[in-house]
């Protein structure tokens, strides 16, 4: 598994700027093969567009992203779920399979893995509905089962239980912790502190497109070596 | 008024007559329309869906000019596919003018881009909204389009249905490169021009509402089939 796996990946002074406005400031960072990073900060801090940055959504105004791995080799092998779940105009099993379809599985075996993948995320009776009528919390389970049916290296999710009721918030934590620990490598954003308390093993924090800390969970809520860090934790309005 | 009363009354009468050669003239209407409506949605939908999905140096212009092509006048087109395929002409050798086949290639030219355009619009909205994920799931080209154009189907069937409204009411184009020709290339709306000159108002409005009934019949028809489809796998 660690043998083939596309990480560690690497952020060497990575810019952004788009109309003119720098987005992410230089950063650098190295993401090890494993654990849950979460990725906190203010809003407009950039959190968003560091997780395309890396996915290859955006590209680098100069510096580089570079996985342990060829690019295509990489593209291949992550996934993304967005802060706003995109249906397609299909029912909830083909949805969920669509990305095998794209990677040329039959129609048959696709959808067969699909049941079983939305029977994991709890939309077991759901699967033939039309995918638009799914409330919020159900469309993001169903972005995350057609994030994981690829079986991704690398998972990234922005902000996935924002503006989710409790249950549907415990839910998604609990999908996300079993495909931690079956080992797939997640980096997340969230507004949540107790969510990232929960669910974290290191912590990214951005504050104006920089990096002001990368921490291990511990020390993040512990002891945050930044500032920032430790005024966002208490509460404060960052400037 | 009068008139208008009476052609309807003769649309009745023509088809409780089950006149042979009125049937003959409605299948060749139908069969020429349905063809090129066919072939120009082969054509016109992954137009729509390349214009759509992909970014090339003249997109825009190319966007604009199948804009403006819509309203490409029949008349026209009819003219320079009669010279390319009259005796002398470049594509003279294949003996086409005057046959089925030239009208149906005649209006093809006419509802492709009338097609494309429309499928276009549906394809890039639809696009804006999948964006995101189908770049994310390393997608390629061909498979974009072919997304798009299966999650928009019933927008597109209204693209190919606008097609078909313009194709089957068209006199312009047909009557120059089928020749309105009995029993050969004869459609409704040639044989409408052909009474209408002679002066046969009645038979002319009579033949008018049978196309109208026509195209409505095939309307419906269409959207029926698309409702079954939704009912009945959904
Ligand atoms: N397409 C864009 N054009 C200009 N500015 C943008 C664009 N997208 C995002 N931004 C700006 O970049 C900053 C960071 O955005 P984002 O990554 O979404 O932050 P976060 O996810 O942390 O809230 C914000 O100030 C936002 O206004
Ligand atoms: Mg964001």
């Amino acid at each position: 598994m660690v043998s083939t796996t596309i990480l560690p990946l690497r952020l060497e002074n990575a810019v952004v700027r788009k109309r003119g406005k720098l987005i992410i400031d230089a950063i650098s960072l190295t993401f090890e093969p494993t654990g849950m990073t979460i990725v906190m900060g203010p809003n407009g801090a950039g959190k968003t567009t560091l997780l395309r940055l890396i996915h290859g959504l955006e590209r680098p105004r100069s510096g580089r992203v570079s996985w342990n791995c060829s690019a295509d080799d990489a593209q291949s092998r992550q996934a993304f779920v967005f802060q706003t779940p995109i249906m397609m105009r299909r029912s909830v099993l083909d949805n969920i399979a669509y990305p095998l379809t794209v990677r040329g599985s039959s129609k048959s075996e696709a959808r067969k893995q699909a049941a079983d993948w939305a029977i994991n995320v709890g939309l077991g009776d759901a699967l033939q509905l039309e995918a638009a009528n799914l409330s919020g919390g159900e469309r993001q389970k169903l972005a995350i089962a057609r994030a994981l049916i690829g079986k991704p290296d690398i998972l990234f999710l922005d902000e996935p239980t924002t503006n989710l009721d409790g249950k549907s918030t415990r839910e998604i934590e609990a999908i996300l912790q079993s495909a931690h620990s079956s080992g797939t490598r997640m980096i997340m954003t969230t507004h949540d502190i107790g969510q990232a308390r929960r669910l974290a093993t290191e912590v990214v924090f951005l504050n104006k497109g920089r990096l002001c800390e990368h921490s291990t969970a511990e020390v993040f809520f512990e002891g945050p070596h930044s500032d920032a860090a430790r005024a966002y934790l208490n509460g404060e309005i960052l400037e | 008024m009068n008139d208008i009363w009476l052609g309807l009354l003769n649309a009745f009468k023509l088809i409780l007559s089950f006149d042979a050669d009125l049937f003959e003239i409605v299948l060749l209407s139908l069969q020429v329309t349905l063809s090129a409506v066919l072939i120009a949605s082969l054509i016109g939908l992954p137009l729509g869906a390349l214009l759509a999905v992909n970014r090339f140096r003249f997109r825009r212009a190319a966007i604009a000019l199948l804009n403006s092509l819509m309203g490409l006048p029949p008349v026209v087109v009819g003219l320079i596919v009669y010279i390319l395929f009259s005796r002398s002409g470049p594509l003279g050798v294949f003996g086409l003018l005057f046959t089925p086949t030239a009208m149906i290639i005649a209006q093809v030219i006419i509802i492709t881009p009338l097609i494309a355009s429309i499928a276009h619009q549906a394809l890039r909205d639809l696009w804006s909204e999948y964006h995101d994920l189908l770049i994310s799931l390393n997608t390629s080209k061909r498979q974009r389009m072919m997304t798009l154009i299966w999650d928009s189907r019933r927008s597109l069937l209204t693209a190919s249905l606008a097609g078909f409204g313009r194709a089957i009411g068209e006199v312009g184009a047909i009557m120059i490169v089928g020749g309105n020709i009995d029993h050969v290339t004869r459609v409704l709306t040639t044989a409408i021009a052909l009474e209408t000159g002679k002066g046969d108002f009645a038979l002319a409005l009579g033949l008018g509402f049978i196309l109208i009934g026509l195209a409505i019949a095939v309307n419906m028809a269409i959207h029926a089939l698309s409702r079954t489809e939704r009912t009945g796998q959904w």
